[in-house]
């Protein structure tokens, strides 16, 4: 067996090292530059997202007072806000940002297998990105039909958007699975075949297990949606009728007959479930990696960690029809995918206490990573419990179109990733830039971020049980509904508007590092994983000189007893680690 | 979806005894002995067997995308309005053509695996001229459908039609641009022909699967 990796093609890499601007920042085939590349462009499509839901928020909480939000483009912000966030920010930002920058050096590999493919990749996603944005500027403006584009609505006249809109929308996606599927085989072929020596799969960081599952989910899920958007391409374009319902719309026969708008409903949830848990997996690998490092503790269970995440990604294929409780499928089937819901509650649960368990007598040292580390526990075990609610068929069927929905999912995959995605940007902020955040800073962001988040979806449980529902411009005058509704709409609002403000501290804390901030100690937390120990800080080209690492230990390897200091690197081998009083 | 899931279960089967064999009993805590380094890491590091991951991942996503195609299909089928097409008689021609493509890639990626030089590139042409005979084939099976008046908004069964032949086109051509590669290579012998031999053991393996997939399109097509 040889586990030669790229060491054997050393000399060919010396031979392409990026010299110009252009080949070393824009067409660049380092893995680092390209993960950097891909996070901006998430971030700042993000941040449009985000100015979106403070639009929809401006008009439910103060209704009708601004003139510039009118029915058509509320429905619009929705659909834009929730596509946008889900697959153009979290997935691209999990596994294109921390996927690419994370894999081959926590492998201990040079670069990913495929360099040029990764490129394209990142190319590929922003033109995908482009096509997104260009559907805010077309006649007709971006489509309004939700974020689940449901046909018929999402093609029948009355509907925001409903000619260029769509289509710009369905062929984005088209290309940002492409894109997705380029960096996937990337990700899986890098993991499987260019980890160092000694680097077996157990002895992997649970990041990179996160993202490697995360990632099969991906690329076995996400041809669900381009078959679903090609079909409804085709019902938009070509007139086909594959799920096209024979429908009269606004006095007027389309031409469509027979389709099943359920098909799509099916198609589009067989991604859609697993979607959740390729947010959700790299992060629950991260989150386990930040904890134990700023615990000072090796992760609790790590082999059942591993298989937590593999049976998580299992299951996540079997659940898909409880996003359709009330779409009027077979109550059979309800019976069934709320049995598989409730079943995917074990391994999560398995993670939930072997984090907290993690932290159980740690020397726990409370940084910012660490901080938003432990909001994520909070945030995700607020949102798995809503999430048991709704798995059961009798209560989601009166749950199902208000606001308890609104504030479970935000909780669960829209909360809990972004806490996490904070809390590895500050993580390996060091390690990216060389250079020190700004920990008071950090800390601010932090508790106006938690308790903003808290502010902003915790009433909406509220509300939801009142029975508002969810997707409609205005509540208007509702008999079953108290005025204290509206109250708390607003207070929602502002508490949204304080909360999407806070987020320029993280952007003052990265401006204020990159141009003043202090230079970082090459492994400022004493962290183990392999990321930490490279030959230049931050990493070169290459990223290992001349020889690449070997591992001789897992990336747990906190406080071990006997030794002198409280972590061992993963490449120093048993004879080499200086022995001590222990700790 | 029954479909798509068995294929799933199919993928996710492979993978995940794969997985265990590689994490059952691994114990990764535990100190290793001094100067222990028989841990085995990566499965074999060159570039070829990272193509070869590569290949069969990207086959897996291709298979998801076509049995999500075909679920659909199944589903859609049930539905009152369908009428079943009848399939032009060409498309039997085409099946023949494409079987004996990957026949022909067999018997060339043999010929490269074993050094015989004057059979690769005669191999490969056949091979070429076939399969673009396999897609000129499928576009003229096309014509005749229109022709006929069957058009892709005629019935559900048409659109399928033309979906699903023009899926597998397109996953063909794609095919096809690794193979025109290859073959330049071969006729103008600038390279070492190592290099050549490995994307033709790549190529053999896509075109089989493809054949594959062929052969169930239409085993559907035509029992439905």
């Amino acid at each position: 067996m040889s586990y030669v990796a790229f060491a054997d093609r050393d000399h060919e890499l010396d031979h392409h090292d990026p010299d110009t601007f252009l080949t070393k920042y824009v067409w660049s085939q380092d893995h680092k530059v390209i993960a950097i590349q891909y996070s901006l462009t998430a971030i700042v499509v993000g941040l449009i997202a985000l100015g979106l839901s403070v639009m929809m928020r401006l008009q439910l909480g103060f209704p009708n007072e601004f003139s510039y939000i009118n029915p058509e483009n509320y429905y619009q912000f929705v659909t834009m806000h929730g596509v946008i966030m889900v697959i153009y920010l979290l997935t691209a930002l999990l596994l294109g940002g921390f996927g690419n920058y994370l894999i081959p050096l926590m492998c201990g590999a040079r670069d990913m297998v495929f360099p040029f493919l990764n490129m394209l990749s990142y190319w590929t996603y922003l033109v995908s990105v482009l096509i997104l944005i260009a559907s805010f500027f077309v006649d007709g403006g971006s489509t309004g039909a939700g974020w689940t584009l449901y046909p018929p609505q999402a093609i029948s006249p009355g509907t925001p958007g409903v000619d260029l809109g769509i289509i710009l929308m369905l062929a984005s996606l088209a290309v940002f699975i492409v894109a997705f599927t380029m960096g996937g085989l990337n990700y899986v072929t890098t993991i499987l075949q260019a980890r160092c020596k000694g680097m077996t799969l157990m002895r992997m960081p649970l990041s990179v297990w996160g993202i490697f599952v995360a990632t099969v989910l991906g690329l076995l899920a996400f041809p669900a949606l381009l078959v679903s958007a090609i079909m409804m391409l085709f019902d938009k374009t070509l007139m086909t009728s594959f799920f096209m319902p024979a429908v009269s719309s606004m006095g007027v026969d389309p031409g469509y007959s027979g389709g099943s708008p359920i098909l799509f409903q099916h198609l589009f949830w067989f991604f859609g479930h697993p979607e959740v848990y390729i947010v959700a997996l790299p992060a629950f690998g991260v989150v386990s990696d930040v904890l134990s490092t700023h615990a000072r503790k090796n992760i609790f269970g790590y082999r059942m960690m591993v298989w937590a995440i593999i049976m998580i990604g299992g299951l996540s294929f079997i659940v898909w029809a409880h996003h359709m409780y009330v779409s009027g499928m077979n109550p059979y089937f309800g019976f069934f995918f709320a049995t598989t819901t409730l079943i995917i509650a074990v391994p999560t649960a398995i993670k939930v206490y072997n984090w907290v368990l993690t932290l159980w007598q740690g020397n726990i040292h409370l940084r910012t990573p660490m901080l938003f580390s432990i909001g994520f526990i909070f945030t995700f075990i607020h949102g798995g419990l809503t999430g048991l609610f709704l798995g059961n068929v009798t209560i989601d069927l009166p749950l199902s179109d208000t606001y308890f929905v609104v504030a479970h999912f935000h909780m669960v995959m829209g909360v809990s990733p972004v806490l996490v995605v904070y809390g590895a940007i500050y993580h390996w902020w060091p390690k990216i830039t060389g250079k020190m955040y700004n920990e008071t800073l950090g800390k601010l962001h932090f508790w106006t971020t938690f308790f903003g988040a808290y502010a902003v979806y915790l009433p909406m449980h509220y509300l939801g049980f009142a029975g508002v529902p969810r997707r409609y411009f205005s509540m208007g005058n509702t008999d079953f509904l108290p005025e204290s509704a509206q109250d708390l709409n607003a207070v929602i609002t502002i508490s949204a508007i304080f909360l999407a403000l806070a987020q320029l501290l993280f952007f003052a804390n990265a401006i204020w590092s990159l141009v003043r901030g202090p230079k970082s100690d090459p492994n400022p937390w004493s962290a183990t994983s392999l990321e930490w120990l490279t030959p230049d800080h931050p990493p070169k080209h290459g990223n290992w000189g001349h020889e690449l690492p070997e591992v001789h230990r897992w990336a747990y390897d906190y406080s071990v007893p006997g030794y002198e200091d409280d972590f061992i690197p993963q490449n120093v081998s048993a004879d080499k680690a200086p022995k001590g009083e222990g700790h | 979806m029954t479909i798509a899931l068995v294929f799933l279960a199919l993928i996710l089967a492979t993978l995940l005894g794969w997985l265990l064999k590689q994490t059952f009993n691994a114990a990764p805590w535990e100190m290793e002995a001094v100067g222990d380094t028989a841990h085995h890491g990566p499965l074999g590091g060159t570039g070829n067997k990272s193509k070869l991951i590569a290949l069969l991942t990207f086959l897996a996503v291709v298979t998801s995308f076509f049995a999500l195609i075909l679920s659909a299909y199944a589903l859609r089928m049930e539905l009152g309005d369908w009428i079943p097409l009848t399939e032009p008689q060409l498309l039997w021609v085409n099946t023949i053509m494409l079987i004996v493509a990957s026949i022909v890639f067999q018997w060339t990626r043999n010929a490269a695996v074993n050094d015989q030089q004057s059979r690769l590139k005669l191999g490969m042409i056949i091979t070429g001229v076939l399969t673009w005979g396999f897609l000129i084939g499928q576009f003229i099976a096309w014509q005749q459908l229109q022709n006929l008046g069957q058009f892709v908004s005629s019935n559900p069964s048409n659109a399928f039609f033309y979906f699903l032949t023009g899926a597998h086109a397109i996953h063909i051509l794609g095919g096809l641009y690794v193979w025109a590669k290859a073959t330049s290579k071969i006729i103008s012998s600038a390279r070492s022909i190592d290099d050549t031999c490995r994307s033709i053991e790549l190529c053999t393996i896509y075109w089989h699967f493809l054949l594959i997939v062929w052969l169930i399109i239409f085993g559907l097509m035509l029992s439905t």
